[in-house]
């Protein structure tokens, strides 16, 4: 994953600078070095003590990468409707929790978890669309009234699950294969007779993580080695010349907020397997999309993969080891951000 | 924000008597003569929360219109406030509390109100648009979340309760009618503090950012500073409201400054209208009323259901909330208003 965001292109983006690719390889390749010894090397006592243990650094880290990989799944959808149309939809966490609920209904009453990504998936995608024709397209070119629609959808949304679901936590249970926790190849310690003891992670974890580099892997595929995707691209870098083409943008824009929302859904389900779904994560996952595309740059793919690692990462370990400010690291570094660049890591000036 | 660019260009600077014409000083009397007619309930939870709420709309209201910066952020502005009053004065949890009077406290805490409104101002300042929206969000759920996390300053999820109204001039501030008045004078104050701030040069400078921002930066103006210190005047504005907020219902906790609540904040400033300075009151008095009776409309549970879309609907059939379908349904009020406005 590491290597990845280099050769990703932003949706859109120019040709590879070759220059300036090497030396983002270097630099890739120490990271991961540095990576690899800080995960399966034995740590110096110093170490061990700043950080607690090791145990508790590479859990930390982890749990930052499974968050890292919701947070993708999320943000990736918002980015993508943001880059094509320019409309911020903040009813993004709204949709987040809804394929969350009906992942668990579908999950639950048919026994199949498969089904109910699916169906979770499939639900958000269809609001997406009417969202996107019986809202955005009427006020197409008003940035704020969207802005503002979509909030007050947020907040109906947000009180009728709460009318059909109640207060209560839910959680959709994974699939006995993928529950449950396997012992990883990282040593943390040593017992007395010398045998050393490896981690134990929940499993599932490991796939939301693998799931999320899955559907970016996909994405990146769509948008740079296909028609459709490069349709979208020429959509976010002219959107005039390409309706003047010849192509249909309305069916582009329908195809692409179903595509995003339907993201949404899917990240609702798999992460709902692995977190609690109960109100307020709308909030929750909206704040992280906002922050992740915030500092990854508006409308980027890359800058989504970027700004979720960032955020999921110093949230986690964060809230091991300064557990009363973790909120205010996310904050220091949405704010460091805008200071450097006020488009984001990989937004360009409009 | 361009979408208020091309309803109201910068008005002459000559306004003439339109200001403070025969409809402020008939409106002004009746509030002054509400507490005669009105119960104690009609005259707090209705009359002196719209009036606070407004006036935290109206601090929105002033960036959004004025400067086209529309800030989420001003409740947490409102919010930081209330937590200086209850955590260098008194209040009843046990947790800080220094005792500090009134007259200190209050000032500080508006003052750092507008200091935090400054510092949001100049990390949102280099951005406009639906960007200072997602920003100030972000900021908004931040504070929300900070201050429910953090025990050792906020005291976490509870929050302060037992927080007084000062007691001086041998009145206590806390009892109906002169809680009222209270409101009334700020926010009466507030109000004419930006009527006069729009007509001054620097109200005429941030109008001009807002039509046209690299035509003001090569005139010479600088852009930032102008919007900061924007930005500072309406945290007073959100500051001031703040305490009485604080006052008003003896207690501040993290769900006084939630999501929900400061989209509610932008929800009553979109509802009245964002181009005159009495939209905000107007849409926290429709607010504040929706939420006290939609327990006979649709049930106390669900009358987020119902302000949502009545929100919906505004924005859908209005471009300026209700101003807006008041200019468009009394097209003679139409001059008058664009002078004003």
């Amino acid at each position: 994953m590491t290597g990845g965001p280099a050769d990703m292109n932003r949706i859109g983006g120019g040709e590879a600078r070759l220059n300036a690719m090497r030396g983002d390889v270097f630099a890739a390749c120490a990271v991961l070095a540095m990576a690899l010894w800080v995960f399966f090397g034995a740590w110096p006592d110093w170490l061990a003590g700043a950080l607690i243990s090791k145990k508790t650094f590479v859990s930390a880290v982890l749990n930052g990468l499974t968050l890292s990989g919701l947070y993708f799944l999320v943000a990736s959808g918002f980015t993508l409707i943001f880059g094509l149309m320019r409309n911020v939809n903040l009813a993004h966490g709204s949709l987040y929790l809804f394929g969350a609920y009906v992942g668990y209904e579908a999950s639950t009453r048919s026994d199949v978890w498969l089904l109910g990504v699916a169906a979770g998936a499939l639900a958000t995608a269809v609001v997406g669309l009417a969202m996107q024709i019986l809202v955005f397209r009427r006020l197409e070119g008003d940035d704020l009234r969207q802005t503002l629609v979509t909030i007050g959808i947020s907040i109906v949304a947000a009180d009728l699950m709460l009318a059909t679901w109640g207060g209560g936590a839910y959680q959709v249970t994974p699939p006995d294969a993928l529950s449950g926790a396997v012992t990883l190849p990282i040593a943390t310690g040593v017992t007395s007779s010398g045998t050393a003891v490896f981690l134990r992670y929940p499993f599932y974890r490991l796939i939301v993580a693998a799931i999320a580099i899955a559907i970016g892997c996909l994405l990146w595929l769509l948008l740079a080695r296909t028609r459709i995707g490069m349709t979208i691209r020429a959509g976010v870098d002219d959107r005039a010349m390409l309706e003047a083409s010849g192509v249909n943008a309305q069916i582009v824009f329908a195809g692409v907020f179903a595509l995003g929302a339907g993201l949404a859904g899917l990240a609702g389900v798999i992460g709902g397997s692995a977190f609690a779904i109960s109100p307020g994560e709308d909030i929750h996952y909206l704040l992280a999309s906002l922050v992740v595309v915030i500092v990854g740059g508006m409308g980027s793919i890359a800058g989504a993969v970027i700004g979720s690692l960032l955020i999921g990462l110093s949230e986690q370990i964060g809230l091991v080891y300064f557990p009363t400010y973790s909120v205010v690291l996310t904050f220091l570094i949405m704010v460091a951000t805008l200071a450097v660049r006020p488009r984001g890591i990989m937004g360009k000036a409009r | 924000m361009s979408e208020f660019a091309g309803k109201d260009r910068i008005a002459a600077r000559s306004v003439g008597r339109s200001e403070v014409g025969a409809g402020h000083a008939l409106f002004g009397l009746a509030l002054l003569a509400y507490p005669a007619v009105a119960s104690d309930f009609f005259l707090t939870q209705i009359g002196g929360l719209s009036l606070i709420e407004g006036m935290i709309a109206l601090s929105l209201m002033t960036l959004a219109g004025y400067g086209g910066m529309v800030s989420l952020a001003q409740l947490s502005v409102a919010g930081i406030a209330g937590y200086v009053v209850a955590i260098l004065g008194h209040n009843d949890t046990g947790v800080q509390g220094y005792d500090w009077p009134w007259a200190v406290t209050v000032p500080l805490a508006i003052l750092a109100a507008a200091a935090t409104s400054a510092l949001i101002g100049w990390i949102s300042a280099r951005t406009s648009g639906i960007y200072t929206i997602m920003i100030t969000l972000a900021i908004a759920t931040a504070v929300f979340y900070f201050a429910q996390q953090n025990y050792v300053i906020f005291n976490g999820h509870s929050g302060f309760a037992g927080i007084p109204a000062p007691v001086f001039f041998g009145e206590d501030w806390r009892a109906p009618v002169p809680f009222y008045y209270l409101c009334l004078f700020a926010a009466a104050a507030s109000y004419a503090g930006v009527l006069y701030v729009r007509r001054s040069t620097f109200g005429l400078t941030v109008q001009g950012m807002r039509d046209n921002e690299r035509r003001m930066r090569a005139l010479g103006f600088s852009v930032i500073l102008h919007k900061v210190f924007a930005w500072f005047l309406s945290g007073i504005v959100a500051g001031i409201a703040g305490v009485l907020l604080v006052w008003f219902h003896g207690r501040i906790s993290p769900s006084s400054i939630d999501v929900a609540a400061s989209l509610n904040i932008l929800v009553m400033a979109v509802i009245g209208g964002l181009r005159h300075p009495i939209g905000p009151f107007v849409g926290a008095l429709v607010v504040v009323l929706l939420q006290t009776f939609a327990s006979d409309l649709v049930g106390a549970e669900r009358f987020n259901t119902l302000i949502g879309l009545t929100f919906l609907i505004i924005v859908y059939i209005s471009d300026d909330g209700i101003l807006g379908l008041w200019r468009q349904f009394a097209p003679r009020f139409d001059h008058a208003d664009r002078s004003a406005g």
